[in-house]
């Protein structure tokens, strides 16, 4: 496997990063969740993707990053296919990803855990130390050997997506990483977001909340019971307040 | 005792622990990272054993040690290649059974290779003498052994905590599934894993030989007392199972050193009894997180419906015109399958419905057989008595061993129940003024009445028959859905008002009980009772019964004993490694029909 990773590698570096979900069906044991879902996630853009509470937002993400397996449909990043591989190829592939539920290893301190997501420098990505990851997030840095059990939501936030950037990724999945956060620190984390796009990585952002990916994000999706309903630009659905009001719990 | 006596007992548990860390160790590991409880770890052991023994006669001893703990390491790395690697995303149960064919496997091939004799080791070149303490005097080896517990947990504890694999293994063990997204490759993680706890349970087994002769029915020792140290330690606490291992080796050499040797299991079972009853989840473990892994897989359960009615009426007609036209060799095997029968539903019955875990189902069988001619004999109690009594005392064992296994879940139970049956096996064959030893007892006859083969399969049928719709009918009571509810959402249903843990605490004493009348019945078909039938190898035999039937079919342990007792009657007798060929089937099983034979059976209809 490390060989055809090096040499998928080899043949992309020069390709712009690129998640494209075609016409997926997916869902849980036998019960879908994602109907003909199609996305497109361009290079070095930040995408929200926007819908309700169980419209099927983080479906999609868990079965970009394989953790759950697709019914029908492709996945594409960097115009590899990404159905048949596992969790860890596609990581390696460069596409990171933070969940919802934060899922740091709590039994390990905040540099293990940073330790768990290295992977080697990748071409066409930026790289990552965990020192330049605490000058993106200070407060981690005041923490390194802290267990990640007595670690606030925030802090947790933070460590999960740098603990996603060890790997060096080119795009970045992120999972509602807003939810539950002060104010201050919801500021904190759409700066970063935005100096990660600013590095040249992609964002497919999930969020329910339109104000949070008003933030960071200038192109929408909006899904809706699994299917998707809407793509355009951020001013545009602001100027729709119809469109708002059907889709999104204002 | 002199105060040099009890220090030299002291060191000599000492020693004795080292081992038992290296295996419950491995244990521990591997359950960690994989959530597979290696049921044949004890096994690894055994070889380590073997092994070493059959080196050191051609490398001498201090490489053969070393030697002998590599080649069982790198046969667990097989091992996780070609069986685990297929079943780690099927139900719990399945993977238990695997790696519990594995354990027959294994023995048979150890039968094979090295024979039925126990095989003396070596002593250790340079460590053969003796030290003298006060006026009492301690091998140099135990010295050395007392050396190397506390150092491999050392040696771990920093593998663990300062190595970038031990980074992995801590952070795979908390969510593997999350490891993955970030680009662990868990397959090697695990391949290492499983490799470095069959390397220290070969290691346990290989430093073991100068102390005891290599042995066939040391894998199933070593695993139950593992399993006893693990739970105690807490799984996945490496230092929880050193103390743990301390604690009971101490307790069972000054057992021993009392001349109570007799006593060692009840005084083992005793210590694990009160850390659980002080700390449900062991000394130094903790409750376990909701595992992360693929979603459990729940099992429907349908009433039968008028055809499977009619065709049970069919049957049961057929059962009773069947001695008619059948000889006495065909009524005594029918006997014998209408008793499993009976044996295989109450094994369903907790597997089943109440999700519960026996890996040791046979002990209540085998307890309904000795208390049957215990009674029958040495009571001096007539015959239909001590039927009926006999499976009251299976039934009170279940209740008290039942009270434990219902308090801790899934896997821990699991092997609670297989060191419960351990226990009692070791019981039935070392009481010998009760038990008869491993002689057993003989002349356990029915009364005159029932002294006739056609006579006796009446009785049987009766009484099967009606326990087994008993059971069924439990199933679908109010009491079998509630259990079925506590299975697949325990918090919705304590919610609603369900008392779980005494549910199955009944459901578990239930199944006991109905075991026992199908022990009973089987001791007085026989005429004798010896411990095989309450040994492992029965326990498996029904849980293969089980499988073959399928479990989320209502009348599969109906089918599957059928079968399986019908073909080990024919086949038994003609393989010499009966053993091994059960395991084999298990293993065929369990990776072509994850399910069961029933439900492939059925996917086919
Ligand atoms: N593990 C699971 N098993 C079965 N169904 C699930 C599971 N997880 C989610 N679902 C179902 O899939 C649908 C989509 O869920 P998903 O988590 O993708 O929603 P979401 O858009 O992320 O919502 P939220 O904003 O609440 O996070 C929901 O109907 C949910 O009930
Ligand atoms: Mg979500």
């Amino acid at each position: 496997m490390h060989e055809s990773v090096a040499f998928i590698w080899a043949n992309l570096a020069s390709r712009p990063a690129m998640l494209e979900f075609k016409r997926l069906n997916a869902g849980y044991g036998r019960a879908q969740t994602l109907f003909e879902f199609d996305l497109q996630l361009g290079a070095g853009e930040v995408l929200a993707l926007l819908g309700r509470n169980g419209a099927g937002k983080s479906t999609a993400l868990k079965a970009a990053i394989g953790l759950l397996p697709t019914f029908s449909g492709e996945i594409f990043f960097h115009k590899i296919k990404l159905n048949d591989l596992e969790p860890f190829q596609i990581s390696r592939l460069g596409l990171g990803y933070v969940p919802e539920d934060r899922r740091i290893f709590t039994d390990l301190t905040v540099m293990e855990n940073l330790a768990v997501g290295r992977q080697p420098p990748r071409a066409g990505a930026p790289h990552w130390t965990p020192e330049q990851l605490f000058e993106l997030f200070p407060n981690l840095g005041r923490m390194r050997e802290r267990r990640g059990s007595s670690m606030s939501g925030g802090e947790q936030q933070m460590l999960s997506i740098a603990r996603s950037l060890m790997g060096n990724p080119s795009t970045l999945l992120l999972d509602e990483p807003f939810e539950g956060l002060a104010p201050l620190i919801v500021e904190g984390i759409a700066k970063t977001i935005r100096a990660l796009k600013h590095k040249g990585l992609s964002v497919l952002l999930c969020e329910q909340n339109l104000r949070y990916a008003r933030l960071v994000a200038e192109r929408v999706c909006i899904i809706e019971k699994g299917r998707l309903c809407h793509t355009g630009t951020m001013a545009e659905l602001d100027a729709d307040p119809a469109l708002r009001e059907r889709y999104l719990s204002v | 005792m002199e105060y040099t006596s009890v220090l030299i007992q002291f060191l000599n548990g000492l020693a004795s622990a080292s081992s038992l860390f290296l295996v419950a160790a491995g244990l521990s590991l591997i359950f960690g990272v994989t959530r597979v409880v290696n049921f044949a770890h004890g096994s690894l052991y055994m070889l380590g054993m073997y092994m070493a023994v059959w080196l050191s006669e051609r490398i001498g001893f201090w490489l053969a040690v070393p030697m002998a703990a590599a080649i069982v390491g790198l046969l667990g790395a097989v091992v996780e290649m070609v069986l685990l690697r297929k079943i780690y995303q099927a139900p719990e149960l399945l993977q238990l059974l695997a790696t519990f064919a594995l354990l027959l496997v294994i023995k048979d091939a150890a039968l094979w290779v090295w024979g039925a004799e126990d095989l003396l080791g070596p002593r250790a070149p340079g460590f053969a003498g003796t030290v003298q303490i006060a006026d009492g005097a301690l091998p140099q080896y135990d010295l050395l052994l007392i050396a190397l517990g506390p150092l491999v947990l050392v040696v771990l504890h920093f593998m663990l905590a300062k190595t970038r694999w031990g980074i992995l293994i801590r952070a795979a063990t908390q969510d593997r599934e999350m490891a993955g997204a970030l680009g662990v490759n868990q397959r090697w993680l695990f391949t290492g894993v499983f490799a470095l706890g069959a390397l220290l349970a070969g290691l346990g087994g290989a430093l073991q030989i100068p102390r005891e002769p290599a042995n066939l029915s040391i894998d199933l020792s070593v695993i139950s007392d593992a399993f006893v140290v693990v739970v105690v330690g807490g799984l996945g606490s490496i230092p929880g199972a050193f103390l743990a291992a301390l604690l009971i080796a101490q307790a069972k050499t000054f057992c021993i050193a009392l001349g109570y040797s007799k006593a060692t299991l009840v005084v083992e079972f005793m210590v694990m009894a009160a850390v659980l009853v002080i700390r449900p989840w062991g000394l130094l473990g903790r409750v376990p997180a909701n595992l992360r892994g693929p979603a459990a897989v729940p099992l429907p359960f349908h009433p039968p419906s008028p055809r499977m009615l009619r065709i049970f009426a069919v049957l049961s007609g057929a059962l009773v015109l069947l001695p008619l036209a059948s000889d006495a060799y065909a009524l005594v095997l029918l006997t014998d399958i209408l008793i499993f029968a009976l044996f295989a539903t109450s094994l369903h019955f907790i597997l089943g419905p109440a999700g519960l875990y026996s890996f040791g189902h046979a002990a209540y069988f085998g307890l309904g057989a000795y208390a049957a001619g215990i009674f029958s004999l040495q009571g001096k109690f007539p015959m239909e008595l001590a039927l009926a009594l006999a499976p009251l005392a299976a039934g009170l064992a279940a209740l008290v061993f039942g009270w434990f296994c219902v308090r801790l879940s899934g896997v821990y139970s699991a092997m609670l129940t297989l060191a419960f049956a351990q226990i009692a096996w070791s019981a039935a064959f070392q009481w010998d003024a009760l038990t008869g030893g491993s002689n057993g007892i003989v002349g356990v006859w029915p009364a005159p009445w029932l002294a006739s083969k056609t006579a006796y399969y009446y009785l049987t049928l009766l009484l099967c028959a009606g326990a087994i719709i008993f059971l069924w009918r439990a199933i679908f009571s109010p009491f079998g859905y509630a259990l079925r509810a506590a299975r697949d959402a325990p918090l919705r249903a304590e919610a609603s008002g369900i008392a779980v843990r005494s549910m199955q605490w009944a459901a578990f004493t239930i199944a006991g009980l109905t075991a026992g009348i199908a022990g009973a019945l089987y001791a007085f078909s026989k005429g004798s009772i010896s411990p095989e039938a309450m040994g492992v190898q029965r326990s498996v035999d029904g849980l293969v019964m089980v499988m073959l039937g399928g479990l989320q079919t209502l009348s599969g342990p109906l089918w599957g004993a059928a079968l399986f007792t019908w073909l080990q009657d024919a086949a038994a007798r003609n393989i010499d490694y009966w053993r091994a060929a059960t395991g084999a089937v298990i293993l065929a099983l369990v990776l072509l029909w994850p399910n069961g034979l029933g439900s492939f059976l059925q996917s086919k209809k």
